[in-house]
């Protein structure tokens, strides 16, 4: 680890979108309900220099990969109701995120790339939980580290009883780190293993095998490896009856995103993305439906990638991907809107009554997770509510999840743009909720659950500034002398604090209320991580980072903090 | 193994051994639960059909000069098999690592116990594995000289699964008997339950096989005691070391066993005035294995063993070394430091396409090392082979093929190479692997030579006999006396 290379000189753009024809890593292979979600690394086709993918392990190449995969499955693949995750090589599962490649990375990508890797594994909760896509987890050879956290992230594991097939979260002895893809949070909170033999599991280096894997429940099953083929058929088979997903419909094919590019502005069909390098600050303008929702499901399945929601939250996803791994100067992101309220209400409508289409209802868990995706990104996020903007309902979301938002009374003079309105719809009550589990109105009315019911009152109407700022959707609503002074002001003062500070303050204020898994993950254990990742004991010199693969035992300092 | 008036046996005093297993119960009731799976084991899985024959062996008594070669007729299931370790050295020192110069280390560090058990159970998989593999063997054995080797290559191997027990049980607590239990479980080329490393799970299907698979694969055997004796917990040294005395038998009845048919071979091709070792038909109908199947037997056995040394580069090595747990061969001999924290070892990789050698830090390629040294000690063994080959004068030279032939493991896994070394596309190995790897037909003309052969002082026609008898024997000394079941 050299942190003294945190900005290397020109990094290459590292690009989120990818297609099962260009896959290095995975291979798909759909047989009716059950699908084969097969990991096979090419050791030599990494995203950067420096180190080999040897035994199936990982780096962010292979995770954006499985992202895509994750994600295709569910639109291009209705009709897959389980998912068998498995590994195409002979004696290795995965042996988790490649070490020389975090001991080559700076921090910051560090942080990015678990941030990435554990949204990937809650969408593959997600598609389990929220649309009945099961995943069963076929272990055959060892699954260390971020291997077995992969596998934790699947309903099921069964594990090959042969001796050598092992599952181990062998970070803290060989590392001096922890599991940073939720491990530790899904053996007791979702597996729940009893703590004291997580601590032996995770102080072992070799982990477990045979019946105690499964005796712990750490794993399902354990089955012979003559068996497996048929325990993997039998449980597949038993996930796929509990499904609701659809039989014998045909998927949307999920088409490349229209991205255009200068370098100052980043063009998408529905999202503009302005870069301000001086002010370190990117605005995301967001353009509301050109027209009217289809007709019917049907006619949506027609649009099928092109229906103005999906379009748009893959935009914003990608947008927002390449914003944190990309520019990660830009410590603020403001966010803007520009169309017709009504008509963004009019597809919340749309797919609220269509809510029972597997379309419309993959679609809405979309959204909810690209609404996680601004929550857990370590900017400012502020969002500016002007004339001619169109923040209704799905979209007040985005206003709802960020730090600071600012509203104009009235419009400029000379400004001929509808006046600053928002609404709320039906979705903002229960669709999208946050990591913690409530909704951002609920998350942002903690104290006061009045708020949220006169909200709820307010459905459907068109709420100008005042009115805005009476409800508590607003932090704060300005007439048109002080707006842009104050606007401006605001910015400099953000930019001008520490980045780390706004970072973890951020944080912490976001997510009010109980604690889930995801918070345990995004909170909890990033946060300890991430301390861990700075430390001496880790990274120094003669931390077990640096000296993994030496030969050289780490030198610790014993001090306890 | 004998039993006492109550039908119980007595392991503390039927056990030869020096480790005072008399005065440690903790380890005789270990011992006790282990045993009787032990010899079901044996039973079901050691050598087929000689179980209660008599069979001139060699047991090991005590570490002395006059114990450790006790000749005797013994029915193969009463073996005593003993615990016995080299003399303890007080002053002996942790030799290479973070640890040198400290007092070696008499029992298990505690950071150390999850390395040392793995070293002890990977070693430990090998031993019973072995007499899985050859179990068929004594069916076609060529005489009774080379049963009786046979058996006592196989009851030494029973006997270091029994050091490496006793090494699990003495100082691995739970854990370690757990793992006891594991190594009765495996069966060489089982499906659900393998043993652990490749060439273990490999068939050895007749004599040839037996007799490569003792020179190539009992010499990684020897290679990896050669370097655990080296290590700074003292048990584990000490118990290797010894059982060093009894590879060095494998690997004779391996070197004499290839060296006799060689001899057998050259005799009657000279016989029957054939000057051209590749005129295969000719000397097949000899009754005889030509030379160059021999030589497609050595290919594969040395290719597999060499898989046994593991990723050239190896960060688990590394530890080991680094930990003072696994030293180097002839670790005390070498002039260096000893630390290897700043030194270079040239590893013969595979990048950018070609065959080439590449300066890696000495630490990480440890496991090179030890298989150059093993390369080398093949070596030896080929040229005296090619000796024999040379005094009949017949124009012909054994060879090991090229590390990069044939590979499973490390670099060379994903390539193909020819045993010169030079690349190969998948069409040309899949069109020419037959040249160099014994195919369908030369096993089936090497099975049909394999017809016992068991009258006293008898040989089959496609090996010589030995120039001098086990513990001085006549020629016709009766070395197993055959039971009829
Ligand atoms: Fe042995
Ligand atoms: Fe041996």
């Amino acid at each position: 680890m050299s942190d003294t290379t945190d900005k290397p000189a020109a990094p290459a753009r590292i690009d989120f979108e990818t297609a099962p024809e260009r896959y290095k890593h995975w291979r798909i292979a759909v047989d009716g309900p059950v699908a084969e979600l097969i990991l096979d690394v090419d050791e030599n086709a990494t995203l950067r220099p420096g180190y080999q993918l040897k035994l199936n392990s990982y780096d962010l190449g292979v995770d954006i990969e499985l992202a895509d995969a994750v994600q295709r499955l569910r639109f291009e693949h209705p009709g897959v109701k389980v998912v068998v995750l498995r590994s195409g090589k002979d004696r290795v599962f995965c042996a988790g995120a490649n070490i020389r490649m975090l001991a080559g990375s700076s921090h910051a990508h560090k942080v990015n790339f678990c941030k990435f890797t554990n949204e990937t594994r809650f969408a593959m909760e997600d598609a389990s939980a929220g649309s009945g896509q099961r995943y069963l987890c076929a272990i055959q050879g060892t699954a260390a580290g971020g291997g077995y956290e992969l596998a934790l992230a699947c309903d099921e594991i069964i594990l090959a009883d042969d001796g050598n097939s092992s599952v181990s979260l062998p970070e803290l002895p060989l590392l001096a780190v922890l599991p940073g893809t939720g491990g530790l949070t899904r053996v007791t909170d979702k597996r729940k293993v009893r703590r004291d033999r997580a601590d032996v599991l995770c102080t072992l280096e070799e982990g477990l095998k045979g019946k105690r894997a499964a005796d712990w429940r750490v794993v399902d099953q354990v089955v012979p490896r003559s068996r497996m083929d048929a325990a993997v058929r039998e449980a597949a088979a038993r996930l796929a009856a509990q499904s609701d997903r659809p039989s014998d419909v045909e998927g949307i094919k999920l088409t490349p995103l229209k991205r255009a590019s200068d370098g100052g502005t980043v063009t998408y069909s529905s999202l503009r993305v302005e870069i301000d390098r001086p002010a370190r600050r990117a605005t995301l303008v967001i353009l509301g439906p050109e027209a009217a929702p289809p007709a019917d499901a049907a006619a949506m399945q027609c649009e099928g990638a092109a229906f103005w929601p999906l379009r748009l939250s893959r935009e914003l996803d990608d947008a927002l991907l390449d914003l944190r791994t990309n520019e990660r100067d830009l410590g603020t992101l403001v966010f803007k809107s520009a169309g017709d309220p009504a008509r963004v209400l009019a597809y919340d409508a749309f797919l609220e009554a269509n809510s029972a289409h597997w379309l419309a209802r993959e679609i809405l868990h979309q959204w909810k997770r690209v609404l996680k995706r601004i929550d857990l990104t370590s900017r400012s996020l502020v969002a500016l509510v002007e004339p001619g903007s169109c923040f209704a309902g799905t979209l007040a979301e985005i206003v709802l999840a960020c730090d600071r938002s600012f509203m104009l009374i009235g419009t400029e003079k000379g400004d001929n743009r509808a006046a600053t309105t928002m609404a709320l719809s039906p979705l903002n009550f229960g669709a999208y909720p946050m990591s913690n589990g409530l909704t951002r109105l609920a998350t942002r009315f903690l104290g006061e659950p009045e708020s949220v019911e006169a909200a709820r009152a307010a459905i459907g109407s068109t709420l100008d500034a005042e009115a805005c700022e009476e409800a508590g959707l607003v932090t704060i609503a300005y007439d048109t002398i002080d707006y842009a002074d104050e606007v401006r002001i605001f910015l400099e003062e953000r930019a001008s604090f520490s980045a780390d500070g706004l970072t973890g303050l951020e944080a912490n204020l976001r997510f009010a209320g109980p604690e889930t898994m995801e918070t345990k993950v995004f909170g909890r254990l990033t946060a300890w991580q991430n301390w861990i990742f700075q430390r001496p004991n880790a990274i120094g010199p003669d931390g077990a980072l640096k000296r993994y693969g030496s030969g050289v035992k780490a030198d610790f300092d014993p001090e306890r903090v | 193994m004998t039993t006492n008036a109550q039908g119980a046996v007595d392991y503390s005093t039927k056990i030869p051994n020096n480790v005072g297993l008399n005065d440690d119960q903790r380890v005789l009731k270990a011992l006790e639960q282990w045993h009787p799976g032990y010899i079901d084991w044996w039973m079901t899985m050691g050598p087929e059909g000689f179980q209660t024959s008599d069979v001139y062996l060699r047991t090991a008594i005590s570490i002395g000069p006059k114990g450790w070669a006790k000749f005797d007729y013994v029915k193969m299931p009463e073996y005593r098999w003993g615990i016995l370790l080299a003399p303890q050295d007080e002053s002996r020192m942790v030799n290479f690592g973070a640890h040198k110069g400290e007092k070696a280390w008499q029992e298990v560090p505690g950071e150390y116990r999850a390395m040392l058990r793995r070293l002890v159970v990977i070693q430990g998989d090998t031993e019973p594995a072995s007499v899985e593999q050859q179990r068929h063997l004594g069916k076609t054995a060529p005489s009774l000289y080379d049963m009786r080797n046979l058996f006592q290559v196989n009851v030494e191997e029973g006997r270091h699964l029994w050091a490496m027990v006793y090494l699990l049980h003495k100082y691995f607590g739970r854990d370690g008997r757990e793992e006891a239990d594991g190594l009765l479980q495996r069966r060489s080329g089982d499906l659900d339950k393998p043993r652990m490393l490749g060439a273990f799970n490999e068939s050895t299907p007749d004599w040839l096989s037996f007799f490569m698979f003792t020179f190539f694969t009992d010499r990684d055997g020897k290679m990896q005691l050669e370097s655990l004796a080296q290590s700074g917990f003292d048990p584990l040294s000490r118990t290797c070391r010894f059982m060093l005395t009894e590879e060095a038998h494998h690997m004779f009845v391996g070197e004499t066993g290839v060296g006799r048919t060689i001899e057998r071979t050259c005799e009657a091709m000279k016989a029957a005035g054939i000057e051209d070792p590749y005129d295969i038909n000719r000397v097949r109908a000899l009754g005889v294995v030509d030379l160059p199947t021999l030589q497609k037997k050595a290919n594969l056995h040395f290719s597999l063993s060499l898989d046994l040394f593991g990723s050239e580069v190896s960060t688990n090595a590394a530890n080991f070394y680094n930990s003072g747990l696994k030293g180097r061969f002839n670790e005390t001999r070498l002039d260096d430091d000893h630390l290897l924290t700043s030194a270079t070892y040239p590893v013969l990789k595979f990048v950018d396409g070609a065959i080439r050698m590449v300066d890696e830090p000495a630490l990480t390629a440890i496991n090179m090392r030890l298989r150059d040294d093993y390369v080398k000690d093949c070596q030896g063994g080929v040229s005296r082979w090619n000796r024999i080959i040379e005094k009949a004068g017949i124009k012909f030279q054994l060879t090991l093929p090229s590390v990069a032939f044939n590979r499973a493991i490390g670099e060379f896994r994903n390539i193909h190479a020819s045993p010169e070394g030079q690349l190969l596309s998948d069409g040309e190995w899949a069109a020419r692997k037959d040249e160099w790897l014994p195919s369908k037909d030369d096993g089936a003309f090497i099975e049909s030579l394999m017809k016992p052969c068991w009258d006293r002082g008898k040989y089959a026609g496609w090996i010589s006999p030995p120039k001098v008898g086990i513990d001085s024997k006549p020629g016709d000394f009766e070395y197993v006396k055959i039971a009829v079941s």
